[in-house]
């Protein structure tokens, strides 16, 4: 076994670890009471949970008025929340399938929270097309059913409905996935659990048992979802570019849009992440497995999706001049020089410069300044979309219907709303599963644990170990 | 819970590499091994046992080809046969506008039947407590099983012989 461990690679698991250590470790958050700090974010979450269903509940009550959308800017705060989150809900499947594919170890750490978290961000968006309807209760008719209205079918050639499919079907699939890596976990939290914990989990586990064949069937499946998923999390991101780029408006008439919108998703994605992880291990106690190589391996990524994606906005800039179209011109231009010029400089700052200092190493690994560039890529990939959706709808071909918009308070209130519900089930979940895929690192313990790989490991092999690997067979 | 009044003889190893070195020298000794539970899945282990191939795949494919007749054929069927209507001026059958729909149909089908399947070819589910020989096996645990209902005294002896000799630091029984 240990013929395989490359010596200049940095150890995955620090801290020396034995498999019992793993489980002791990883599975404490869901068996201790919860500190005060979780305790404290937790009613800081549910409390804008509260305001989120209050707002949606005003939006209904007084209607869609209460917005601030007006006959130019029919799109808002509620599209540039949703493409957001979809953007946020991409990196949980692309760490946990397109890693899987590239067999790339460092995803054991953090697929598990990740999943989570696009699980979450997924429910999120979902909520805005729906609320964004004004009528809630009739949001099934986005649905193709035999009804009684002819039968009327839906259209199937529109990208909003596309939308729907693909949407739905990634958190279904997201789901599935997550889920069924979570059945072994649950059973070792099971098999450690008392009383109604027992119960519970012994529900949740599904009656594994860890039997060599369901280990097989398990790795199989996995990986097949692997495969299905990762053209999955491309195709839900290049549909939702389809809302904007099938449409005839300078500005999102591009073709670029659908490469240009998965990194962007990726990107924003992995910097939820970075901020949830740098919270997560440091509050869970869980350094050894989250590890700086893992957080150093997610700013790369980082680093370059966030190029990518600022190669796309100078591309933009450039073709929309070389196109020789003025209204495209126009359009950019706008972007640009228009009255939401601010927008497009906190995109172009936050999404394109900051990330630039990850070309350092040292930065790479610094932890505060993880943190904070997540955050700022956060706010700048959210104004990407209020950039590409608000300040073209506000310049359209009509100079005397172009207006100026600013979200009213029930819109701003949907958006925290919604960072609560993220939040609420996010501290659920580091409360009842183990955020690490325990099974999974155990998996990479000899391939990748500190006594075993790295330039300094320690030769501390455990005896029995010791007594096997060495002679190989 | 599920019981099958099975006498279950069994060893409890502390390293991978160690199991696999056993579940070989059983496999050379021709003792026949009931299953063998590890906390995570161990390289090896399928040649070792020789088990055969996954066909869930197979299975997903199939699934997956459901999905995808099912999305196209349905869309077709509508637009062209239940209530044709023209967008934009393209054709009723328009093909190219259905390929989103048709691949994640495609994705959904194959991924919940596969999952599906999955656990039912395995016989879990939710409400099934299916009997596991020692709570440590999903923590750092080993574990190879013998069915010694219909054996000797002799026969149990010699497992008990091959557990010492290949390492194991735990043997018991267990009815399940």
């Amino acid at each position: 076994m240990s013929a395989a461990v490359s010596a200049i690679r940095e150890p995955l698991i620090t801290g020396g670890k034995t498999y019992h250590d793993i489980t002791e470790d990883i599975c404490a958050p869901t068996e201790r009471t919860p500190s005060r700090a979780w305790i404290i974010a937790f009613i800081f979450a549910v409390s804008a949970l509260a305001f989120y269903a209050f707002c949606v509940t005003w939006t209904v009550w007084v209607g869609i008025g209460s917005w601030n959308l007006n006959r130019t800017i029919n799109w808002g705060w509620d599209i540039t929340n949703f493409v957001w989150w979809v953007g946020i809900g991409h990196a949980g499947t692309l760490i946990s399938a397109i890693l899987l594919l590239f067999r790339q170890r460092w995803r054991t750490g953090v697929n598990r929270a990740a999943e989570a978290m696009t699980i979450f961000a997924v429910m999120c968006a979902g909520q805005f097309p729906l609320i964004h309807m004004g009528r809630l209760w009739l949001g099934f008719f986005i649905f193709p059913y035999p009804n009684t209205r002819g039968p009327l079918w839906v259209n199937f050639n529109s990208p909003l409905l596309w939308d729907v499919f693909a949407i739905s079907t990634y958190f279904t699939v997201s789901l599935l996935f997550w889920y069924t890596g979570l059945v072994p976990d649950f059973a070792t939290v099971r098999d450690r659990a008392k009383g109604w914990r027992k119960k519970m989990y012994n529900f949740l586990s599904l009656g594994w048992t860890g039997s060599a064949k369901h280990w097989q069937r398990f790795e199989s499946l996995s990986l097949v979802l692997a495969g299905l998923a990762t053209p999955l999390v491309l195709s839900v991101h290049t549909i939702v570019s389809f809302d904007f780029a099938t449409s005839v408006i300078p500005g999102w008439h591009t073709t670029i849009f659908p490469p240009y919108f998965v990194a962007g998703a990726i990107f924003s994605g992995f910097a939820m992440v970075q901020t949830l992880m740098v919270l997560t291990r440091k509050v869970l106690n869980l350094q050894d497995y989250i590890t700086l190589e893992h957080i150093d391996y997610m700013n790369k990524i980082i680093l370059v999706t966030g190029t990518i994606v600022g190669v796309a906005y100078l591309t933009e800039l450039f073709i929309a001049w070389y196109s020789g179209y003025v209204y495209e011109q126009f359009a950019f231009y706008n972007r640009v020089m228009g009255p939401y010029f601010w927008a497009y400089i906190g995109m172009m700052s936050c999404n394109v410069l900051s990330p630039q200092l990850f070309w350092s190493r040292k930065l790479r690994r610094n932890i505060w300044l993880t943190f904070l560039m997540s955050i700022f890529v956060n706010i700048g990939m959210w104004f990407e979309r209020f950039v590409i959706i608000v300040s073209t709808l506000a310049r359209d071909y009509l100079p005397s219907s172009w207006s100026y918009y600013s979200a009213s308070w029930v819109e701003v209130g949907l958006f925290i709303g919604t960072l609560g519900l993220f939040f609420t089930f996010y501290l659920l979940f580091t409360r009842v599963a183990p955020v690490v895929a325990v099974a999974e690192v155990k998996s990479i313990l000899k391939l990748a644990g500190d006594q075993y790989a790295g330039k300094e490991h320690t030769g501390k092999h455990p005896e029995s170990a010791d007594a096997h690997s060495h002679g190989g067979h | 819970m599920k019981t099958t009044h099975k006498e279950v003889l069994f060893g409890l190893y502390d390293d991978e590499s160690v199991l696999l070195h056993a579940v070989h020298k059983a496999k050379h000794d021709h003792l026949e091994i009931m299953d063998v539970f590890t906390p995570f899945p161990v390289h090896g282990m399928e040649e070792a046992l020789h088990l055969s191939e996954s066909r869930l795949h197979i299975a997903g494919f199939i699934y997956g080809a459901i999905g995808a007749l099912t999305g196209f054929m349905a869309m077709t069927w509508i637009f062209t046969r239940d209530w044709p209507i023209i967008f934009g001026g393209k054709p009723y059958w328009s093909v190219p506008a259905f390929i989103p729909i048709t691949f994640e149909m495609t994705v959904l089908f194959a991924s919940v039947g596969m999952v599906v399947t999955f656990f039912t070819v395995s016989g879990m589910g939710f409400g099934v407590t299916n009997p596991t020989l020692d709570d440590r096996i999903t923590d750092d645990k080993f574990c190879i099983a013998f069915d010694v209902s219909q054996s000797e005294e002799e026969e149990v002896e010699r497992l008990k012989g091959f557990f010492r000799e290949s390492g194991a630091s735990e043997v018991s029984t267990k009815t399940i």
